[in-house]
């Protein structure tokens, strides 16, 4: 960095509150901006899906089947005479809660473990980050193929995706916690805390973790589109989500049969998953410029 | 010599790490193998002579020691449903995921490396938000999306390249575009952040004061710097490599390990998947030691340290 | 008189432009070196006089621009220069070394040969032999301890002072008109910075060439310089010969910092500290940047830009009262 360059930056109070870096986001960078309204719309679909949806989520016209785009059917019709457009809203739910929740709980362990290893070091440090290299050595989605593999018939699809997704999902974020609790543990006030007398426990909530949240902010944003795409091509693969319920990989992998006498079946969960993941990346990206822009881009 | 001691040992912690977490997913899964391998009208007899045979009745614990003692001598067991040793199996198919694998990382590297630096060269022009929205499409796509585009256009709309692939190479471009699209636009990211921040450190001042050009800073002095955490990222690549070559082979139809753990998955054959997920995990970790000493052979700091 | 003059810098005008605003860095800055001459810089951090010295190497980044004013080095104007016309003069005329020498080497490179380098660049007939032999003949100039093992070292391998070293190395071995040395010793021991600036002292003695040395520290004025300039928010306050201005200090702003420089025997709890901080270079107002922390400052002061005046022959300054310098 080229001290005086930043020196006078700083000086004019280029640095300041998280309101004004989100607006400067905003003003910066529209595209994240819009990003973020297409996934408050999304969300808004999914939830209002009942309410929107012109058919039922599982209703069947055997005569209508694999129909092209049309006013009745706006993506058109599957195998089963099920209305594409249908399917998106009501795997959207399925699609985006798998996106949200286990990027969460990965988010949750992942602080958990960075926190504790950076801080307590030693042996604890030790063993939770050959725990992390273990689960980062694994392909994430053989991984998960694993994982859907054994809990397969125990429990629901979607929590074996859950489960799989939040084992794959914590070990990156725990080593980028570890490494910020590293750094700000070496620093003044930390150890002036330390001084005073103020708990290992308070020390971590109170003055490590704050410094980490506009990273977490970032590695969450960029956890859910990931996640997406994992379920979307777990259900691809025929190993997610189980038909009868929708999701949008699960759709390409029924489509695919069909992908080159009847491409529009496949193209609409296509386009979804992309407009979704992409609006994810740029939100992200967006935050990430304003929030950290020290974090290594991915 | 003492990190290098160190390093090892770490190495062979995840890798007991990664047999042992195998081993005990695996071992919780319920449905009895030996149901699975006979079907089910055999006698009791029967049954209980192959469990003995298969070590099942033993403690899990030696059965784990089992497993680890044989695998170093390379015999990973015998599939279920193929009826043959799992080594071979994967001996067999390997070369069709190296090759995959090989052929991905070239393309992801040329042209994520290209885009990267041109994209940072024109930083905040055209050609940078151009590269920059195609990297981050790249990202944003799944790797069977882009694998069925491909197959869509270059080999059913425009017939120039075959649907499936039998393992030569010219049918092995469409799955390693496929393959290495995604890495492209992640190393073109990261190059082209890592590069502009190198060119904002002391030491291109330095070069610029001593009178050298701007292409010559670039060349001599940002390039080799920008490229370290590029070679970190590539460390993780290799795993999403491995994640991809299962989609990417399952799609185009190629026997490579992929494959095989796809159906290893469908059959149930508990052997064969804990046998693939085992070798495609060492592949990673080997990778990322290759990267930790090209990693030192660029960076004169570490050198002595790994 | 121009042409007598190796840096003569007219009415310079760098400024940021960053979406709050224009920050001018450097607001109208005059500056002139003879032949020789050690001429110091001096001000707080913050105040312009890198960014100064960054101008005339070209060095100004993104978001900063050279607005106005000209550069003349040797009498020819930098100002105006095509990038390529400007990096054939760096390193040749006028060479910089800068503060950090941790991180001013390239840590990939081996020392040797970065400096290599700037003999290539700047003389294609040489052979990398013959450029070899410069380059370890100057590490002995420059004090270097077995210059041949250490062209080949990394520059992590070098102890800090050494680093400078080759920095200066670096520097001088195209044998340049104008030295700038921004902060060279900061970030040095303060045995090491002695040896650092004897080293400079030595250099320019020996070669006939100029320095501009800028720093904060007005010791190392005292120690090395011959001329010096205050700068302060991005202008120029005052320059003087360096015992004229020791002596007959005419600025509060300078008076301020003779001040505050602790000496030995006397009394720690009067140790003069200027009020106040360095103005935000973005909001500056219409009149002296110092008025709002000056003792002596009048209602004028805030509204009206004092001129430089002439206070002896060689000693400006830029403020309205000094008629009472010359007592305080």
């Amino acid at each position: 960095m080229t001290v005086d360059n930043n020196q006078h930056l700083a000086e004019i109070g280029e640095m300041n509150g998280p309101k004004e870096k989100l607006i400067r986001m905003c003003r910066q960078n529209p595209l994240a901006l819009i990003s973020a309204v297409v996934i408050l719309l999304m969300i808004l679909l999914a939830i209002l899906a009942p309410v929107i949806a012109p058919y039922g989520e599982a209703q069947q016209d055997l005569a209508e089947r694999l129909q092209p785009p049309s006013a009745a059917h706006l993506f058109g019709t599957d195998e089963l005479g099920r209305d594409v457009f249908t399917r998106i809203l009501y795997g959207s739910r399925i699609s985006l809660v798998i996106g949200i929740i286990p990027s969460a709980i990965s988010l949750a362990v992942g602080i958990l473990m960075g926190l504790s290893a950076g801080y307590f070091g030693s042996w604890v440090d030790y063993l939770i980050m050959r725990l992390a290299d273990v689960m980062l050595s694994f392909p994430s989605l053989l991984l998960s193929m694993v994982i859907m593999f054994t809990l397969g018939r125990y429990a629901n699809s979607v929590l074996c995706i859950f489960i799989a997704l939040s084992m794959v999902g914590w070990a990156s974020v725990a080593r980028v916690v570890r490494s910020h609790t590293l750094s700000l543990k070496e620093e003044e006030y930390v150890e002036a805390a330390h001084s005073i007398g103020v708990s290992s426990p308070t020390i971590l909530v109170r003055h490590i973790l704050p410094n980490c949240v506009p990273s977490l902010i970032v590695l969450y944003t960029l956890n859910v589109p990931s996640c997406i795409l994992s379920e979307s091509t777990l259900s691809f693969l025929g190993i997610g989500v189980q038909p009868p319920m929708a999701s949008w990989g699960l759709m390409i992998n029924q489509s695919k049969q069909f992908l080159f006498t009847k491409p529009w079946l496949a193209l609409a969960p296509s386009i979804t998953i992309m407009i979704v993941v992409l609006a994810f990346n740029f939100l992200g990206d967006g935050l990430r410029d304003v929030l950290d822009p020290y974090l290594q881009r991915g | 010599m003492k990190q290098v001691i160190s390093r090892l040992a770490s190495m062979v912690i995840v890798l007991i790490g990664v047999i042992a977490l195998i081993f005990i997913m695996l071992r919780i899964v319920p449905g009895d193998p030996v149901t699975i391998l006979l079907g089910e009208h055999y006698s009791q007899e029967t049954i209980d002579r192959l469990t003995q045979a298969m070590n099942l009745d033993k403690p899990m614990i030696e059965q784990f020691f089992y497993y680890i003692t044989h695998a170093m001598r390379g015999d990973l067991g015998v599939s279920y449903t193929m009826k043959r040793p799992v080594t071979e199996l994967i001996l067999q198919a390997f070369p069709y995921t190296l090759r995959l694998a090989l052929m991905g990382v070239a393309f992801a590297w040329t042209i994520g490396l290209i885009s990267g630096i041109i994209s940072a060269i024109t930083q905040n022009k055209a050609t940078d938000r151009l590269f920059m929205t195609f990297s981050l499409a790249g990202v944003s796509l799944p790797i069977f999306m882009s694998a069925l585009l491909l197959q869509y256009l270059f080999a059913f709309r425009w017939k120039l390249l075959p649907l499936t692939s039998s393992g030569s190479l010219v049918s092995m471009i469409l799955p390693a575009i496929a393959l290495g699209w995604n890495s492209a636009g992640t190393i073109a990211r990261i190059s082209r952040s890592s590069l502009l921040d190198v060119m904002q450190a002391d030491y291109i001042d330095t070069a610029r004061a001593k009178g050298l050009s701007k292409r010559a800073v670039i060349l001599r002095h940002a390039l080799k710097n920008s490229m370290l955490p590029v070679i970190t990222m590539m460390a993780l690549q290799f795993s999403s490599m491995m994640s991809g070559a299962v989609i990417t082979e399952s799609i185009f139809s190629i026997p490579g390990i992929g494959r095989l753990a796809t159906q290893a998955i469908q059959n149930r054959d508990m052997p064969l998947l804990q046998g693939t997920v085992l070798f495609t995990t060492v592949l990673v970790i080997l990778g990322n030691l290759v990267a930790d000493l090209l990693y030192s052979v660029l960076d004169p700091r570490i050198r002595k340290a790994v | 008189m121009n042409s007598e003059k190796i840096l003569e810098i007219r009415d310079l005008h760098t400024s940021f432009f960053t979406d709050k605003g224009v920050v001018r860095a450097v607001n109208g800055v005059d500056l002139e070196i003879g032949p020789g001459q050690i001429v110091g810089l001096v001000g707080e951090s913050g105040c312009g006089k890198s960014m100064t010295a960054r101008s005339v190497m070209g060095l100004v980044r993104f978001p900063g621009k050279i607005e106005s004013g000209s550069i003349r080095l040797n009498g020819k104007e930098l100002t105006g220069l095509t990038e390529k016309e400007l990096r054939s003069l760096c390193g040749d005329e006028v060479s910089m070394i800068f503060q950090e020498p941790m991180t001013s080497l390239n840590p990939v490179l081996r020392v040797g040969r970065q400096v290599q380098e700037a003999v290539l660049v700047h003389n294609q007939s040489i052979s990398r032999k013959d450029a070899r032999k410069q380059v370890i003949d100057m590490f002995e100039r420059v004090g270097i301890p077995e210059p041949e093992q250490r062209y080949n070292c990394y520059p992590h391998e070098l102890s800090g002072g050494l680093r400078q070293r080759v920095m200066i190395a670096m520097a001088m071995i195209c044998r340049p008109r104008l030295l700038i040395a921004d902060e060279p010793t900061t970030a040095l021991d303060v045995t090491i910075e002695t040896q650092i600036l004897n080293l400079m002292q030595q250099l320019c003695r020996e070669t006939q060439m100029s320095v501009l040395i800028i720093t904060h520290n007005l010791g190392i004025v005292a120690e090395i310089c011959d001329y010096v300039y205050v700068m302060y928010a991005g202008r120029i306050v005052e320059h003087a010969p360096v015992f004229e201005l020791f002596d007959h200090p005419a600025h509060p702003y300078t008076r301020g910092l003779m001040a505050s420089i602790p000496q030995i025997g006397r009394n720690p709890e009067y140790l003069h500290t200027i009020p106040g901080v360095v103005p935000n270079l973005l909001h500056l107002g219409e009149g002296c940047a110092f008025a709002g922390r000056c003792d002596c400052a009048v209602d004028r002061c805030s509204r009206e830009l004092p001129e430089m005046v002439h206070v002896r022959e060689d000693h400006a300054s830029r403020c309205f009262i000094i008629s009472d310098a010359e007592f305080s």
